[in-house]
């Protein structure tokens, strides 16, 4: 024992570099996990203020760049509009409500902050729990997915940006209904990669890949990248496809935080059926 | 002297500042950051006990580590720093040991020495923050160049930041 005693005060330097280290990847790993509680991040009233301070002047700065997007979208947005449709069979249109049913639900919200540097990036939204955000909702911009609310505090919602090495979300070409998962490499924040779409199907460079719908997080159909370039993986049954961004994750302002109305519903009954295979 | 520690709050509220609203936000090709804030660890005076230095350390980089959501990683990164200062002190001291008024600063002790002093412990500090980033030893290249060019960012900044302080003490 005295001579265990003697050990720890003779090296009592290197111990406490150790119980300092072992303290530093506690909180690492507390705050790694997906849904663990992490309070000390950059939605806490102290950080999150200042940064949404901060944000507020240099706001004015891409004002520009966002009026144009912001036109742009509404441009889009213009043309879908049932005015700008002439009916084909002008007898035959029955506009009837109760076919459709309100699903998704769009909250306008505003980027307080934001990376691209890291291999785990993530964005800070000024709408919180008080707005009826709530962790696992999908975040999308006006040219494609953003990410996923990974932490909400009352007024500032933390996301795990699709430039995440664990992001990893549901895509489909908008050609064909062929299906694949959209991830992040790590390397360059404008290009990602496209998995599992099988060597059979034919691509084109340009093709425009959207999101699938089959999760309960975003909607279908939205555009988000489009094919850079694909190589078939030697030996193996699926491409290697590289595609480029819509987004330009460095200049984001204007988001919307998509809540899917009948989310537990779905949630529910896929676990139900999960539970019951078990 | 005693008016010399009431400098030491006044440099952490400015270096974190600038790190968070500035120098986060700068980067070149993409990937490169540079750390400035280490260089107010490594501007603790040599006397100052090595348990109060590391958890100042600690403290500092848990401070960078809020703003920028990555908790954990430049708490230990700047943890490790605070480890190896004594050891980077103790090799290149002058051969009839530091004087009592000496600061770790180029006005004291020369370009050379504060040159070879911040080199190896910028290299310490990043090369645990980025490996402990990506976690994993299978990019290990593609990970030692970004600790390399990172390194010498932070490098530079540094420098640049201490001949401003030179300036500021010779008008003294």
């Amino acid at each position: 024992m005295r001579n265990l005693i003697l050990f720890i005060s003779k090296y009592s330097y290197f111990f406490l570099f150790l119980l300092f280290e072992v303290f530093a990847f506690y909180i690492l790993f507390l705050n790694n996990n997906f849904q663990g509680a992490s309070f000390l991040n950059s939605t806490n009233a102290i950080t999150g203020g200042l940064y949404s301070k901060y944000s507020e002047w240099t706001d004015y700065l891409n004002l520009k760049e966002v009026n144009q997007a912001l036109a742009e979208e509404n441009n889009r947005l213009q043309g879908r509009q049932l005015s700008s449709y002439t009916p084909l069979f002008e007898n035959e249109i029955v506009l009837n409500d109760s076919i459709l049913q309100l699903k998704y639900v769009f909250l306008n919200t505003k980027v307080v902050n934001n990376s691209t540097h890291r291999q785990n990036n993530y964005l800070t939204l000024n709408t919180g729990s008080l707005n009826g955000v709530k962790a696992g909702m999908g975040v999308i911009g006006p040219n494609g997915v953003i990410g996923v609310v990974k932490n909400v505090s009352e007024h500032y919602a933390a996301v795990l940006s699709l430039l995440h090495r664990s992001a990893k979300i549901s895509v489909k070409l908008q050609s064909s209904n062929y299906f694949g998962s959209l991830q992040w490499d790590g390397g360059n924040y404008r290009f990602g990669k496209v998995e599992d779409i099988p060597k059979h199907v034919q691509l084109n460079i340009g093709d425009t890949i959207v999101t699938s719908g089959y999760s309960a997080t975003f909607p279908e159909g939205i555009a988000t990248a489009v094919i850079e370039e694909f190589t078939p993986i030697q030996g193996d049954n699926f491409y290697d496809i590289k595609v480029k961004f819509l987004t330009d994750f460095k200049n984001l302002s204007q988001l919307y935080v998509v809540k899917n109305i009948y989310r537990t519903e779905q949630e529910a009954l896929e676990n139900l059926t999960e539970e019951a295979h078990d | 002297m005693i008016r010399s520690y009431f400098i030491y709050p006044i440099q952490f509220l400015v270096l974190v500042l600038l790190q968070v609203l500035i120098l986060n936000n700068i980067q070149f090709y993409g990937f490169i950051n540079p750390f400035l804030y280490l260089i107010f660890i490594l501007w603790m005076p040599f006397e100052t006990p090595k348990f109060l230095l590391m958890s100042i350390s600690f403290l500092t980089g848990l401070t960078i580590d809020m703003f920028s959501n990555t908790m954990g990683m430049h708490a230990s990164a700047s943890v490790f720093l605070a480890f190896c200062r004594p050891f980077v002190v103790k090799i290149f001291a002058p051969r009839d040991g530091y004087e009592v008024s000496h600061r770790p600063s180029i006005h004291d002790l020369g370009l050379g020495w504060f040159l070879k002093y911040a080199a190896i412990l910028v290299l310490c500090h990043h090369l645990f923050l980025f490996f402990v980033e990506v976690f994993r030893f299978t990019e290990f290249w593609n990970t030692l160049g970004r600790v390399l060019s990172s390194a010498f960012f932070t490098l530079i900044s540094i420098l640049i930041a201490e001949y401003f302080r030179v300036n500021v003490e010779s008008e003294r």
